[in-house]
């Protein structure tokens, strides 16, 4: 990786200097001041940088030499599923009967999306076993946002929307931040000592105020709830609702599904499970499907087949898809109608995998896992040992305890073994936690370096001035590591705050 | 079977009994049986990649896409503008496209740099100090803004004025049912918003240009904050802002825009990019990713996420927003087009778009039945009112291969005339439409009104 500094792109500017180019217009030139009254006339000019294309390429180019990326390496960043992005799938978002429509152009010049649209939903339907959905959140907090919306729906229509949804130990940080905004109370279940949901805990806080419960199956141990069944009959006992949070779909695919399990709220990460890349933080996209009594109350406009025969069009002209507000839609969740091109991908993944597919990336996906689950044994505690789903946690807690060195540390000198670190400090539930996800797409033999290179780090821990050099490391990346307290202590957020 | 999996039958065998296990199938004991799905799917089998690809095709074909066969004159938050193949080149590198949210700054200086410069351009057109690392869409930074909004006021009572892009309004009102905000519609009336002479809002949102193309006076928006101790939010264009006064020059506390403009195709309404900028005194309630300037141990400069307390993984039910996963890639996108424009080219762009906008309207506003909807200064876009239904125009105007605007619904067109209806359309060019293009659409613009 590109280890030389790259100045921003300010520092490379020279006035006067430029890249862009625009088609001719023929369009007669006259002052912007006979076009914008006075009061609403910028006076002075946006300052951006200044720079020629081949300045703007090389920048660019030096910048991504500096970023880690799936292409590059290994990437088992625990829940987040960096998975390889096949490459035909960009070709994809190039077409330009895809790239260049408008997304308020009439019904019957974008046919071929409605149908796509209603496609994939169709498709994510069978797979999680649920009746129908939205295409529109943007990503999975969206998706429960948008899902918590829906709940709250229900239970108004119901008489009144509660107070309450419940959420275990060992929830994402986005669970309850999506409960506060969605206007409730989270209350917190804790796991037992298998893992799971504490079912006797959770009968505990159930009662008619409880709106319902998030949870993700497997969890962010990457166990199974086995008493999942029991869990949905608790909640659903007392009029609660269960809201799947799909962030780990991928080790269920075609083996299992959420609406089987009793869910009836199920938001999938298309950026994680659907192989569509994560662009270092999005585009994302999290639809949410629903069982049956809860389809009127999706977002709209939905995108739809329509019915051959109450359809109020002319006959010859009447275009096969269109757009429906369900009769107690909740409203739109997003500007338009969602992140349409990652569902683009998404569509196109699901049909290369297909039925057959789709099963065997959950099946490789919980080998790999397992694999380096055994291989690793006895390298770092793994806190709930027994056979995983696609990730499993590892801890760095006696580690630490003998030698000083922390999971932190550990993530670090990873990086310099060219992998990206797992996740580290999640779920809060295990100390000095190491979540490990290799998904399918990586090789034993990659598998076997990675666990190798755990195993080196360990070693060297224990070795004389092991705790030093782990605790200074990375030493051999585009930076080492960085001063977090400083930047907080003193923001700099811009270029322009650099000098004040 | 096509996969994207590297393993042979030799290597699952090898690591089942690595592992202990007979069968794949055997991983999944730990599932009750009563919940394994006894066949597959109900779905197809996999198909070979270029059979799928084969079939996106397909359904794009029966797309109608803008370019020659249907020249754009839509925009209302979708623009058709000019993207060069330098920035989807740029844009496309593996490593911004097939990367993690930058959890380990020591290998992810790339993006969180394009970042921190992202968040610089931002701010700068904002006018404003500080800009987060994006938002979804326009409307998902509009439900953030007013949520800091009603949080720095601590009012819960929002004014927003109709010219408020009509979906982000309807996303805002959905959200608003958890967060109990109380949502107010404020008329336009000549399209300027008509602010109530009473009550005391705790924010006060309108757009700049708005819906209907108007350039409003903001000024009196910023009186009514002041005069009531509400935040003022305001929705900005990005390319219009670098001619129009900036929203900090308005003296805007949040800016929130729709960075599609930025480099990023139509894609039938996303992935596109949420704007979100505001004054210092709020960086603490800021919603999403902030990227910060430091150094490493070695005392080189080095980026990395900062004020983290406010975010969801740390701060739990109690942080300032529950979004994760951004737009991260349009941020990117963005400031490599904001770099190939430059100071120069984006102050062209608006401009080139004003001219064509003022030139269309004229022919426009010339036809038979044809009448400006308000009096208002307008920019890029500006709203007609028709003698027939908008729609009704659209569809005839695809017939001759132009997508005509978008309609207007009735909350802009009933109130000043008798009943309401359907007949405002509102018009939009880009740098993009020539001269040649605008007269082909105003001669059938006409043609279809006969």
């Amino acid at each position: 990786m590109g280890r030389d500094p790259e100045p921003t792109i300010f520092e490379l500017s020279q006035p006067g200097r430029s890249a862009w180019q625009l088609p001719t217009t023929g369009i007669p030139d006259r002052p912007l001041d006979d076009l914008i009254p006075p009061i609403h006339r910028r006076m002075d000019r946006v300052r951006l940088a200044e720079v020629s294309e081949r300045d703007l390429v090389g920048h660019f180019t030096r910048l991504s030499h500096r970023q880690f990326s799936v292409d590059l390496g290994a990437y088992p960043l625990g829940s987040c599923t960096m998975k390889y992005n096949p490459k035909a799938f960009d070709l994809v978002a190039g077409i330009p009967g895809l790239a260049d429509v408008h997304p308020a152009a009439p019904a019957r010049c974008t046919q071929g999306w409605l149908e796509l649209m209603v496609e994939i939903e169709e498709a994510l339907c069978e797979i999680t076993g649920m009746a129908a959905g939205t295409l529109q959140p943007s990503a999975g907090a969206a998706g429960e946002l948008t899902g918590l919306s829906l709940m709250r729906a229900w239970h108004t229509a119901e008489g009144a929307p509660r107070r309450k949804v419940i959420i275990p130990d060992s929830s994402h940080g986005t669970n309850p931040a999506s409960v506060t905004l969605g206007g409730y109370e989270a209350v917190t279940v804790p796991t037992d000592e298998r893992g799971c949901v504490d079912l006797e805990m959770l009968r505990k806080v159930l009662d008619e105020q409880v709106a319902g419960m998030m949870l993700t199956n497997p969890n962010t141990l990457g166990l199974f709830e086995e008493q999942i069944v029991e869990l949905a009959e608790a909640v659903h006992g007392v009029g609660g609702l269960m809201y799947y949070d799909g962030a780990n779909m991928n080790a269920i695919l075609g083996v299992t599904r959420p609406g089987d399990m009793g869910f009836d709220i199920v938001h999938l990460n298309l950026h994680k499970t659907f192989a569509t890349p994560h662009g270092g933080g999005g585009p994302g996209s999290g639809p949410v499907l629903v069982a049956d009594r809860l389809v009127p109350f999706l977002p709209g406009p939905r995108p739809v087949r329509l019915a051959t025969d109450g359809s109020q069009a002319v006959a010859s002209e009447a275009p096969d898809f269109g757009w429906m507000i369900p009769e107690r839609s909740i409203g739109r969740v997003h500007s338009w109608h969602g992140n349409s091109m990652v569902l683009a991908r998404a569509l196109a993944y699901i049909l290369v995998n297909g039925s057959d597919g789709l099963r065997r990336i959950a099946e490789l996906a919980v080998l790999n896992a397992n694999w380096l689950r055994v291989r690793l044994d006895g390298i770092l505690d793994i806190p709930f040992d027994r056979p995983c789903m696609h990730e499993y946690v590892m801890s760095a807690d006696s580690l630490q305890h003998e030698t000083g060195v922390k999971a932190l540390d550990i993530a670090k000198r990873l990086l310099e073994e060219g992998f990206h670190a797992p996740t580290i400090y999640f779920p809060l539930i295990v100390h000095e936690a190491l979540m490990i996800e290799p998904t399918e797409t990586e090789s034993m033999q990659t598998l076997e370096a990675l666990a190798a290179a755990i195993e080196r780090i360990v070693a060297d821990s224990r070795a004389p001035g092991g705790q030093e050099r782990c605790a200074e490391a990375p030493y051999c990346t585009p930076v080492r590591r960085v001063d977090e307290a400083r930047a907080a202590r003193h923001l700099i957020a811009t270029f322009d705050a650099r000098s004040s | 079977m096509p996969t994207y999996t590297p393993h042979t039958p030799d290597e699952i065998e090898s690591m089942l009994e690595f592992i202990g296990l007979g069968s794949l199938g055997e991983l999944f004991d730990v599932v009750p049986e009563a919940l394994r799905l006894p066949h597959d799917l109900a779905m197809a089998p996999g198909i070979p990649e270029p059979d799928a690809v084969a079939h996106l095709r397909a359904l794009a074909s029966r797309n109608l896409e803008c370019g020659p066969e249907l020249v754009c004159f839509a925009g209302g938050g979708a623009y058709d503008r000019e993207v060069p193949p330098v920035t989807t080149a740029l844009a496309s590198r593996s490593e911004f496209v097939t990367s993690y949210t930058p959890y380990q700054p020591e290998v992810a200086q790339g993006v969180l740099q394009a970042l921190f410069e992202f968040q610089t351009m931002v701010a700068r057109l904002a006018g404003l100090e500080i800009s987060n690392a994006s938002l979804y869409d326009g409307a998902s930074a509009l439900v953030e803004a007013v949520n800091l909004g009603v949080s720095a006021s601590g009012r819960s009572e929002v004014w927003v004025s109709r010219g408020v892009h009509p979906s982000w309004r309807e996303v805002l009102k959905t959200f608003a049912r958890g967060t109990g905000h109380v949502i107010v519609e404020v008329d336009l009336d000549q399209g300027q918003t008509r602010w109530p002479d009473t009550g005391r809002p705790g924010v006060v949102v309108m757009a700049y240009p708005n819906h209907l193309g108007c350039l409003e006076d903001v000024g009196v928006a910023r009186e009514l904050a002041d005069s009531t101790g509400a935040i003022l939010v305001m929705a900005f264009d990005p390319i219009a802002t670098s001619v129009l006064r900036s929203p900090g020059s308005w003296g805007a506390d949040v800016a929130v825009g729709e960075g599609q403009a930025l480099g990023m195709p139509l894609s039938f309404g996303g992935p596109y990019l949420g704007l979100f900028a505001c004054r210092q005194e709020h960086v603490r309630r800021l919603p999403g990713r902030l990227v910060g300037e430091s150094v490493d141990t070695d005392g080189r400069t080095a980026y990395v996420t900062t004020l983290r307390a406010r975010e969801q993984d740390i701060r739990r039910q109690k942080a300032t927003s529950n979004v994760c996963t951004n737009q991260t890639l349009m941020a990117v996108t963005a400031a490599i087009q904001l770099g190939w424009l430059g100071t120069s080219g984006i102050a062209e762009v608006a401009k080139r778009s004003a001219l064509g906008a003022s030139y269309c309207r004229d022919l426009l506003v010339g036809i038979d039945g044809v009448e400006p909807l308000t009096s208002a200064p307008t920019l890029m876009e500006f709203s007609l009112r028709l003698p027939i239904d908008a729609s009704t125009l659209i569809d005839r105007l695809v017939d001759e291969g132009f997508l005509a605007g978008i309609p207007l619904d009735t909350e802009y067109t009933g109130t000043e005339y008798t009943g309401s209806d359907m007949r405002g359309l509102l018009v939009t060019v880009t740098e993009k439409r020539t001269r040649s293009e605008i007269d082909a659409f105003a001669a059938a613009f006409a043609r279809a009104l006969r």
